[in-house]
């Protein structure tokens, strides 16, 4: 966190248009799950411009390298070598500083380590998928992994997700609470995938798409991928925070 | 021709997935030895917290009426005298033992998910009146495009509630009992309804 006076302006009205609405039958699971009335307005109050906020010591040190978090020791996990790395700013350009950042995806081959997971592709017993940092002051962020692959998933009957990383981000206020997903320039299965094509606009599915950045791939070792994600903005308080009657 | 604003948009919110637990709860799921804990789990207070424990605890609901065993919910509050622990708030320092914020998956099998809690105290709206005691939660799961916002009041709370400014908006007052918890005794129970006759209220905050 900076050393600043904390910003305590309302956050910018959200623009639902650039967001996937609740109902989306071509993804089938939203259907029963789509809350079916209008969302009722409000102006965020303390309880959403506020949040919590996580500091750097609650991070391990192999926490932001999926390629050793959970690979025996000496080991590694199998795939394609990469650095995904970019700034949290938040809709005014501004980079947002201390923000948690988690991250989670599927392994090389597009196996899932869960419960749940059934696709027959291979679990790498190297790879535990997830991993965390928290952003810098000036809201840069970076993690090394291995490319993660593709794989079927059912909804339609020959339906596949592109490669992506899923993001949980944290701002600095409650109402800033994002989830989203990192895909990869060039895969076609993007522009065909029921759960991108959630969202109604092109330009906004662009802004998921990171590109290869090659200034930044280590020669010899790891290609690297930008991937800027963008918060909410809040308002200035200049004219908010003087007393009543001024 | 105008300056441009240069405004950025926000990125678009994509599924949590089914997956979610993998990223945010991986103990949860029996991935162990990377994180000791699972971040926002376990007791939100200590023995020093302020404030009378409650335990909050309900499901998320389908249109069928199947409960979701693959939701995660947060929940965020003010301690016991209503403070956020948050560089934001500006009003006055909030119990040191009290961080406010929690995390639960939905369980496994029967899709219910429980805070081990202290009640909140009452924050004040935007235009000072007090607002009743309450919750802000969050819910996002597979087939949930962008995370639901609502917030759980309590039933013990009817004359706050009464005078709720957030509450007392609500055109259709057939509505409002959607965003109360039924409290007995310590426990409050709120299940949160994503359609139907009991659809919950969400908010566009």
């Amino acid at each position: 966190m900076k050393n600043t006076v904390p910003e305590t302006g309302g956050f910018f009205a959200r623009d639902r248009e650039i967001h996937p609405p609740a109902y989306t039958p071509g993804y089938k699971t939203s259907v029963l799950r789509a809350p079916q009335r209008a969302l009722i307005s409000l102006e965020g109050t303390k309880s959403e411009i506020t949040g919590p906020v996580f500091g750097h010591n609650m991070i391990g040190e192999f926490d932001n390298d999926l390629i050793v978090n959970y690979a025996k020791p000496g080991e590694m996990a199998i795939g394609q070598r990469i650095m995904v790395h970019g700034r949290v700013l938040d809709e005014r350009g501004v980079g947002v500083a201390g923000a948690l950042v988690e991250f989670w995806q599927a392994n090389a081959g597009g196996r899932y380590r869960h419960k749940k997971e059934t696709y027959l592709a291979a679990i790498d017993p190297n790879f535990g998928g997830f991993g965390r940092c928290i952003t810098d002051e000036n809201g840069y962020y970076a993690f090394r992994t291995i490319k993660p692959g593709a794989y079927p998933w059912p909804n339609g009957v020959n339906d596949w997700r592109p490669a992506h990383i899923h993001f949980s981000i944290f701002g600095h206020g409650f109402a800033q609470r994002l989830i989203t997903q990192m895909y990869f320039e060039g895969d076609p299965l993007i522009w065909i995938c029921p759960i991108v094509k959630t969202i109604p606009d092109e330009e906004a599915i662009k802004r998921l798409v990171a590109p290869l950045d090659m200034n930044n791939t280590v020669p010899m070792d790891m290609r690297a991928y930008k991937f800027d994600i963008v918060l909410r903005g809040r308002r200035s308080t200049f004219f908010e925070n003087r007393k009543e009657g001024n | 021709m105008v300056q441009p604003l240069n405004y950025l948009k926000e990125s678009p919110s994509q599924t949590a997935g089914p997956y979610v637990h993998i990223g945010c709860t991986p103990n949860f799921t029996g991935i162990t030895g990377v994180y000791d804990t699972d971040l926002g789990s376990g007791p939100m207070a200590n023995d020093k917290t302020r404030g009378e424990r409650i335990t909050i605890k309900g499901r998320v609901i389908d249109g069928s009426g199947t409960p979701l065993r693959d939701a995660m919910i947060e929940i965020w509050q003010a301690d016991a005298d209503g403070f956020y622990n948050s560089p934001s708030e500006t009003r006055g320092k909030a119990d040191p033992n009290f961080f406010g914020w929690g995390r639960c998956p939905a369980d496994m099998v029967t899709g219910e998910f429980s805070f081990e809690t202290i009640k909140p105290g009452s924050v004040p709206f935007n235009d000072g009146r007090p607002m009743a005691p309450h919750v802000t939660l969050w819910i996002v799961a597979r087939g949930i495009n962008i995370g639901l916002q609502t917030r759980m009041y309590f039933s013990d709370e009817e004359e706050a509630n009464a005078k709720d400014p957030v509450l007392s908006r609500i055109e259709h007052r057939v509505r409002v009992p959607t965003l109360i918890g039924k409290r007995e005794g310590d426990v409050v129970t709120f299940d949160i309804h994503l359609q139907g006759e009991n659809e919950t209220i969400f908010f566009d905050i």
